[in-house]
């Protein structure tokens, strides 16, 4: 449910906390670096205060009014999911798993990307559903719209919450500065563009954290490179002391691979149930292309967006083997990633590869980029917390008849309680740190869930409104008892690690647990609601459901634009530069 | 709508390019650039900002004439 859950999910095994050690010296920011975080701050307030005038309506402050090009929301649908701990949880994995950590995204997202751009947007565009769960409600019914509607107001909120209190903390560790000032003023940015220009002030701002992320980030890649003696340098030293981290899918005939995750299960567990799951259902990140102003546009919006994630790796991933190779080097790279109690704390590879080889001046560029990632998820979460709020709950559930001026107020309230009620999230992950990666878990239990119930929703005109309900209840709880069952290897049993029931299954990585859990809780949905819906007559007829199966949506006509910007082929065009990816390094 | 973002990208990296290149050259040869493996990274990328800034400027004004 969150825009944090995958890294969140590949951090479970090292927690998020973010601990100190491993900073030899202090690091001073100058003038220099200031005003490069000034600079960006200023661009952000004023690109929010610009769009101001175009906030007319509620469609305006909630869908951009439907009027946004598609390489906009494109970019700003891979931003939405970029945030803090996106960042530092990939580098992280990176240094731990290796190269397979790729999987999140040539299995994982991509797939996903152009499933949902290629087959599903159709549905989700052309039926003019405002939000994820009113899309529910059109297909389904009201208690299904509720489910969705309530689990991912408040999972978004919590995930919101983690992401900034993981980025206090860090500005905390390495510079000193008061936690409780930065998680504020960082706040009442977003909280002040977000008012001022709704959901078109954070799409337009996530290109720009887009370009600042990925232009203060890119460079550590590129001296990374230079201190490990190129990509040949690189290949040759973490051959001889971990050539399996150089590997996608060469050992995954079993389980003896850094994932500790045969292939069946990539396959089935990340990239399709979990990823699918994720980017394909979660409203934070579906809501961008919502704001599309065409069906095209809309379309494309994933499509745009898998081109630069698909290389994403080389930026993000890149940096933490690098990270591993300069540590375990024979002669002294200088570098090594800071330990804490005895272990290496992979969380702090990308903070501590900064300061070590950025200088001042980049210093200040690569901060803003962090800064920079992490408003753009906190963005993404509020301004689809306040959609789903005025949409789904507000409008609905209280009594009478709103106008759209009400609505609209109501959205920036929504806004308000919903930035507040983040930063309560933060201090509540600050206190129970254990909670939280619990939390993280649940995130993975409720998606899957959703997903099944999607497809069937979508591809199918039988399955109705009871087996999409009660699938959903009885996968979530599935998930919770298989949680409950199964225990990782070498984990405590307890509520947080799983194995409180009896710890009956044993898995080898916490990874594969969770793996495992989705798999279950997608299987337990999809079959719940297929039996369900099959032991009643069929719930609506063909004229209700147009527009909202696949089947009786009528074909899309392509945009008059030249061949390569229409979505089959480009959809095509990325599947076959995925599998190549993933071929090449097999 | 007719806010063209291309044009705050565009003044915001150029204006990063311009100081990261303007502060480099202040500081050529400064033991500050041993942590860079003794390159001079803030003129090196304060380029690429400046090059990209300025692309995003051109696109602007492009885009105005259509």
């Amino acid at each position: 449910m969150s825009s944090d859950f995958l890294p969140a999910l590949l951090a479970a095994t090292s927690s998020v906390d973010i601990g100190a050690s491993g900073f030899a010296t202090s690091i001073k920011l100058n003038f220099v670096d200031y005003s490069i975080l000034a600079a960006y701050i200023l661009t952000v307030m004023f690109i929010g205060f610009a769009l101001k005038r175009y906030m007319k309506s509620s469609e305006d402050f909630f869908l951009s009014g439907r009027a946004i090009p598609g390489w906009i929301t494109g970019l700003a649908f891979i931003s939405a999911n970029l945030g803090a701990q996106e960042i530092i949880g990939m580098a992280a994995s990176g240094a731990e798993y290796g190269i397979m950590t790729a999987h999140f995204y040539w299995v994982g997202a991509i797939p996903a990307m152009v499933f949902l751009g290629v087959f599903m947007m159709p549905m989700y565009y052309g039926s003019k559903a405002r939000s994820v769960p009113e899309y529910l409600k059109m297909r389904y019914d009201e208690k299904t719209r509720t489910f969705n509607s309530i689990s991912f107001a408040v999972l978004t909120l919590f995930s919101s919450g983690i992401s900034m209190h993981a980025l206090a903390e860090l500005l905390n560790l390495l510079l000193g500065w008061n936690y409780h000032i930065s998680l504020l003023v960082v706040s009442v940015v977003v909280l002040a563009y977000i008012l001022k220009g709704g959901l078109s002030s954070a799409i337009y701002n996530e290109v720009l954290q887009f370009f600042m992320i990925l232009l203060g980030i890119a460079p550590l890649a590129w001296l990374g490179l230079e201190a490990v003696g190129g990509w040949n340098g690189l290949v040759e030293k973490i051959s001889t002391t971990r050539p399996e981290a150089m590997h996608l899918w060469q050992d995954t005939a079993g389980i003896g691979n850094p994932l500790g995750v045969p292939w069946y299960g990539i396959l089935f567990g990340l990239g399709f149930v979990l990823s699918f799951g994720y980017w394909c259902t979660n409203f934070a990140e579906v809501q961008r292309a919502l704001a599309a102003r065409s069906m095209g546009a809309a379309r494309r919006t994933p499509l745009i967006g898998a081109v630069p994630k698909m290389m994403f790796p080389a930026v993000v991933i890149l940096p933490g083997i690098i990270a591993y190779a300069l540590t375990h080097m024979t002669t002294n790279s200088g570098y090594t990633i800071p330990m804490k109690d005895g272990v290496a704390n992979y969380n702090q590879v990308l903070p501590s590869m900064i300061f070590h080889y950025f200088p001042n001046g980049m210093l200040g560029l690569a901060l803003t980029a962090l800064m920079a990632s992490f408003m753009s998820g906190m963005a993404a979460n509020v301004t689809a917390f306040n959609t789903v709020w005025t949409y789904d709950i507000y409008e609905n559930k209280f009594p009478g008849q709103k106008t759209d001026r009400q609505l609209m107020v109501m959205g920036r309230y929504a806004t308000i309680f919903g930035v507040v009620l983040s930063i309560g999230c933060a201090y509540f992950a600050s206190n129970f740190k254990n909670i939280m990666s619990l939390l993280q878990m649940v995130f993975g239990f409720v998606n899957s869930p959703i997903f099944a119930t999607f497809l069937l929703g979508m591809f199918t005109v039988r399955s109705n409104s009871r087996g999409a309900f009660w699938g959903l209840v009885a996968g979530t709880t599935s998930a919770f008892v298989f949680h409950g069952l199964s225990i990782a290897v070498g984990n405590p049993v307890g509520f947080i690690k799983g194995g409180w029931i009896s710890p009956l299954i044993e898995l080898p990585k916490e990874m594969s647990q969770s793996f495992y859990v989705a798999g279950v809780a997608f299987t337990v949905t999809f079959v719940t609601n297929i039996v369900l819906s099959l032991t009643q007559a069929r719930e609506k007829t063909d004229a209700q459901l147009a527009g909202l199966v696949y089947s009786l949506t009528p074909k899309q006509v392509e945009d008059s634009g030249p061949w390569y910007s229409r979505p089959a082929v480009l959809g095509a065009l990325i599947i076959i530069a995925v599998v190549a990816l993933n071929f090449y390094f097999w | 709508m007719t806010f063209d973002l291309r044009l705050p990208i565009g003044i915001l990296f150029t204006i990063y390019g311009v100081i990261l290149t303007g502060y480099g050259l202040l500081t050529q040869g400064s033991e500050m650039y041993q942590k860079s493996l003794g390159k001079n990274v803030n003129l090196g990328w304060g380029i690429v900002l400046l090059v990209f800034g300025l692309f995003m400027l051109l696109l602007t004004r492009l885009g105005r004439k259509n």
